[in-house]
């Protein structure tokens, strides 16, 4: 038997680092050649890391949530044979393990992984809470104690006969912040029941990427809201034609092509629009291209696919992209290239719409489009009351960057575009 | 022109009025906390507990059964003893003994003070207002102005209208103080009180009848801890009556008249008629009603921290509420001297043990058969028969057992009483067991040391669990 040394392998451009998703093995477990070990997460890609040798797995490195450089240990094994003869000295990993080639360079042939869901980490489901008329048990010292620290022992898991608070018990609820272990919520109980329960989450992988871009976002991005309100009427009665018509081939058109054709059209007027702002430096990067940003709900959380070049693409083609693009990353196969790069992005409901939002922009860009609802609305058109379908189009700038004029002319641009949208397939008159 | 006599006005932390076992305990423990202290007794230091209570009637009840052990002795040899002539009792000799245990007692209660460097005024207070206190003593009157007030006035024996203390009837007071011992005493009241000591008078030899208003002697306790007191009173010809109303003495003032349930009349011959038909706490005559404190019923109004609705004035002990006894007052007394200090307390406790030194003892800690009977709960009972040290103090014959009372969903123990000769003593492991939140399985994996009375506790959980050893 011969000790043999898997490390975090060379996972793609400048990345030095991999965050660990899931494990899928444990120690003592014995896995085969090309089963998978480990989901690690860097920029994101998610990657599932398959074994290069078949053999028991008798240490792992790391946890789900610990980020581990490239090149370090993330699992060693017990092989027979020759893999390697030595414990001291582990074999390069990219000599050994070609399977899990970076994603980035091939993503056809290797495609990630679904990104798991990130576990939900219960406090240890202990003891029952007891109910509040019930008296918590527990000796004169740790109720003294306790209502010194003006902790009301109802909420203290007890782990004693009885259900008897020790004062482990109570030292164990202050290190975890007072907080109790979830109450099973008894299903034929009183549907009144207070409840007390707090479930911890800790936020790893794809959560705490959004959780860390937002922040960031936000702290950094002095954002300011912008709210239209479109006229989508004939809009409307163009898509509904333009569904009927189209080609088997063809992808149901949305309104959200329509939107890329039209910010495609304003991008010569307002490049500054298009940019992505680099900070450190000071520098706005305005782009010629225009890849458009998909704000996309996935099982995971919130993520953005890009439809690249959206300056070539059709209204068609922007529909099959935009299709392409947001399925990929629903279902956890887009590719780091898929999910970055984006110079504007557009986040919409879809139906659920709501009436007005406050979109956070996705840095470094400096604008957010973001369509609402669709509503059927009386509004007066020439002195008379006609029914309308309105929308509001809700939209955040860097305004470090954009200007609000800038920001109020792009809009009603955009506005003329879309209100009258066959100035969508013509040339600038 | 009057001139108004020199006044001395004393400014403290804090004002203890009372010195019985609340507020001396609440003074000490002040003390020990730094904060200035001044206590207000009007009598001697120690209050009912010291003086005129518990302390003295457990001296009283001792020397009673020394008597009657002898007196037996005299009648027929017992553990090859025996007497060749009775023995005699010189009540005021007795009453001296006592008085001597309640001085000792009464001294170290100074002395404690003294160390705790509290300030101990003697005369009788009545407040201005809620923190102004004048006290005269005897060198005139002092004024005291406290931040925080902590009354501990205590309680007084109830007197019923139609026996008003004086001459042939007297309180529990008297009584400890007697100089003679009368021929026959009615009880009036068959609480805690009035069975120790008219039992104990019993043991002198004097002729006792008990009547009490209610169904059953002890009324506050359940039926079968009750019985062995029920046969002891039998055997040693104790007449009791109860469900029967006192009317009042008789025209010639000898005898006590009371009527039976049925309609029967009474006529008990007294030479003395102890009254004990509770107590109530003392809130007149010493200015309560200046302070604005809310009342709750006849007792001041508290929360769990023994604050009463004035801020800054606590109220602790018999004054409070039931029970009254002087434990409970003492832990109040001590939990407000910390929260005055600045300390986070709260009145939390599962249990008050209570105590009647009867013949036979009875000890009871937190529920009992009334309170936690049915179902959801499993007895265990262990008579004190089946226990080699009640036998070999002759204390097997009685009755006797160890009760424990637990929860039956998890075995969580929720009362132990126990009655039977020097039971009194268990209250100390019975109160440990239940605030300490002891399961059935606690109590039989303790080792109790053999030989003694705490093995029927043990045997008394083993029994609830189904495995008792002894019986």
């Amino acid at each position: 038997m011969t000790r043999f040394i898997f490390r975090l392998p060379d996972i793609g451009e400048g990345v030095t680092q991999a965050e660990i998703v899931a494990w899928h093995v444990r120690v003592g477990d014995r896995v085969a050649e090309d089963q998978t070990l480990v989901d690690v997460m860097s920029e994101k890609a998610t990657v599932d890391m398959t074994s290069p040798v078949a053999g028991v797995v008798v240490a792992i490195n790391g946890e789900a949530g610990d980020f581990v450089p490239v090149g370090s240990t993330l699992v060693e094994f017990e092989v027979d044979g020759v893999a390697d003869s030595s414990d001291t000295k582990p074999v390069p990993a990219a000599a050994v393990s070609p399977k899990p080639a970076p994603p980035v360079k091939a993503p056809a042939k290797q495609a990630p992984k679904k990104t798991p869901v990130p576990p939900v980490m219960l406090a240890e489901p202990e003891s029952a809470i007891r109910a509040s008329t019930d008296t918590p048990l527990a000796s004169p010292a740790v109720r003294r104690r306790a209502h010194e620290l003006g902790i009301a022992l109802q909420y203290v898991p007890g782990s004693a006969a009885a259900g008897r608070i020790t004062e482990q018990d109570l030292d164990d609820f202050i290190a975890r912040g007072g907080v109790a272990a979830a109450p099973p919520i008894d299903s034929q109980g009183d549907r009144y029941a207070k409840r007390h329960g707090v479930r911890e989450t800790k936020l790893i992988g794809l959560r705490r990427r959004i959780a860390e871009r937002m922040q960031e976002a936000k702290r950094n991005i002095p954002h300011f809201g912008y709210v239209e309100e479109f006229d989508m009427t004939e809009l409307e009665a163009l898509r509904r034609e333009l569904n009927e018509d189209r080609r088997e081939n063809r992808p149901k058109l949305t309104l959200l092509p329509f939107f890329m054709r039209a910010i495609v059209a304003l991008v010569p007027e307002f490049p500054h629009i298009n940019s992505r702002y680099d900070e450190e430096p000071g520098v706005l990067r305005s782009y010629d291209a225009v890849h458009i940003g998909i704000a996309t709900q996935s099982d995971a959380g919130l993520m953005v696919p890009v439809v690249r070049h959206c300056e070539s693409l059709d209204l068609w083609g922007c529909a099959r992209e935009l299709s392409r693009v947001t399925a990929a990353a629903r279902d956890g196969t887009a590719t780091r290239d898929e999910l970055s790069g984006s110079t504007i992005t557009l986040t919409s409901l879809g139906t659920l719409g709501g009436i007005s939002a406050t979109p956070v922009i996705n840095a470094p860009e400096v604008a957010i489009i973001g369509p609402n609802k669709l509503v059927d609305r009386p509004v007066v058109r020439d002195g008379q009351i006609a029914i309308r379908t309105l929308m509001n189009l809700s939209c955040s700038f860097d305004h470090r960057i954009v200007d609000g004029h800038d920001a109020a002319r792009f809009v009603a641009q955009l506005r003329r575009l879309i209100e009258k949208p066959a100035r969508l397939f013509m040339d600038r008159p | 022109m009057n001139r108004s006599p020199m006044t001395q006005t004393i400014k403290t932390k804090v004002l203890v009025v009372g010195g019985g076992p609340g507020g001396y305990v609440a003074a000490i423990r002040c003390g020990q906390l730094g904060l200035d202290t001044v206590l207000v007794e009007a009598d001697r230091l120690g209050g009912t507990c010291l003086i005129r209570g518990c302390i003295p009637s457990k001296a009283i009840i001792h020397a009673a059964g020394q008597f009657e052990s002898m007196a037996r002795a005299a009648q027929a040899p017992r553990f090859g003893i025996a007497l060749d002539t009775a023995p005699r009792v010189d009540f005021a000799a007795t009453t001296r003994w006592k008085e001597t245990i309640v001085d000792r007692l009464n001294g170290g209660v100074r002395a404690l003070l003294a160390r705790a460097k509290v300030r101990v005024l003697s005369g009788w207070g009545t407040f201005s207002d809620a923190k102004t206190c004048k006290v005269a003593t005897a060198a005139g009157e002092i004024v005291i102005v406290a931040e925080h007030v902590i009354l501990a006035t205590g309680s007084t024996p109830v007197e019923l209208p139609s026996l008003k203390f004086g001459g042939r009837v007297i309180s529990s007071t008297d009584l400890l103080s007697l100089q003679a011992l009368p021929q026959r005493l009615v009880v009036v009241g068959a609480g805690y009180i009035g069975l120790e000591l008219g039992i104990a008078l019993r043991k002198l030899g004097v002729a006792v009848s008990i009547v009490e208003a209610q169904s059953q002697i002890l009324p506050l306790y359940d039926a079968k801890l009750v019985e062995p007191l029920r046969r002891w009173l039998e055997r040693h010809g104790v007449a009791v009556y109860v469900g029967a109303k006192v009317l009042g003495l008789n025209s010639r003032g000898d005898a006590v008249e009371a009527e039976t349930r049925q309609g029967d009349k009474l006529t008990l011959p007294a030479d003395r008629v102890l009254v004990t038909v509770g107590r109530q706490p003392l809130t007149s005559g010493w200015g309560l009603e200046e302070m604005a404190v809310a009342m709750h019923g006849r007792f001041v109004k508290i929360d769990d921290r023994c604050a009463t609705s004035t801020s800054n004035v606590w109220a602790i002990g018999d004054l409070v509420g039931e029970p009254m006894l002087a434990h409970k007052a003492s832990a109040q007394g001590e939990m407000v001297a910390e929260i005055i200090a600045g300390k986070r307390r709260r009145f939390d406790v599962r249990a008050i043990p209570a105590i009647c030194f009867t013949e036979p003892e009875i000890v009871s800690v937190g529920q009992d058969l009334d309170a936690a009977g049915g179902d959801a709960t499993m007895v265990g009972v262990f008579p004190l028969q089946a226990n080699g040290r009640a036998l070999s103090m002759d204390a097997g014959d009685d009755g006797g057992f160890v009760r424990v009372i637990a929860r039956k969903s998890d075995h969580l123990v929720l009362g132990i009483q126990a009655v039977g000769q020097h039971v009194s003593e268990l209250a100390g492991e019975f109160a440990t067991a239940i605030e300490m939140g002891a399961v059935l399985e606690d109590i039989a994996g303790t080792i109790h040391a053999h030989p003694s009375l705490g093995e029927a506790f043990h045997e008394a959980v083993l029994k609830s669990l189904g495995h008792a050893i002894h019986i």
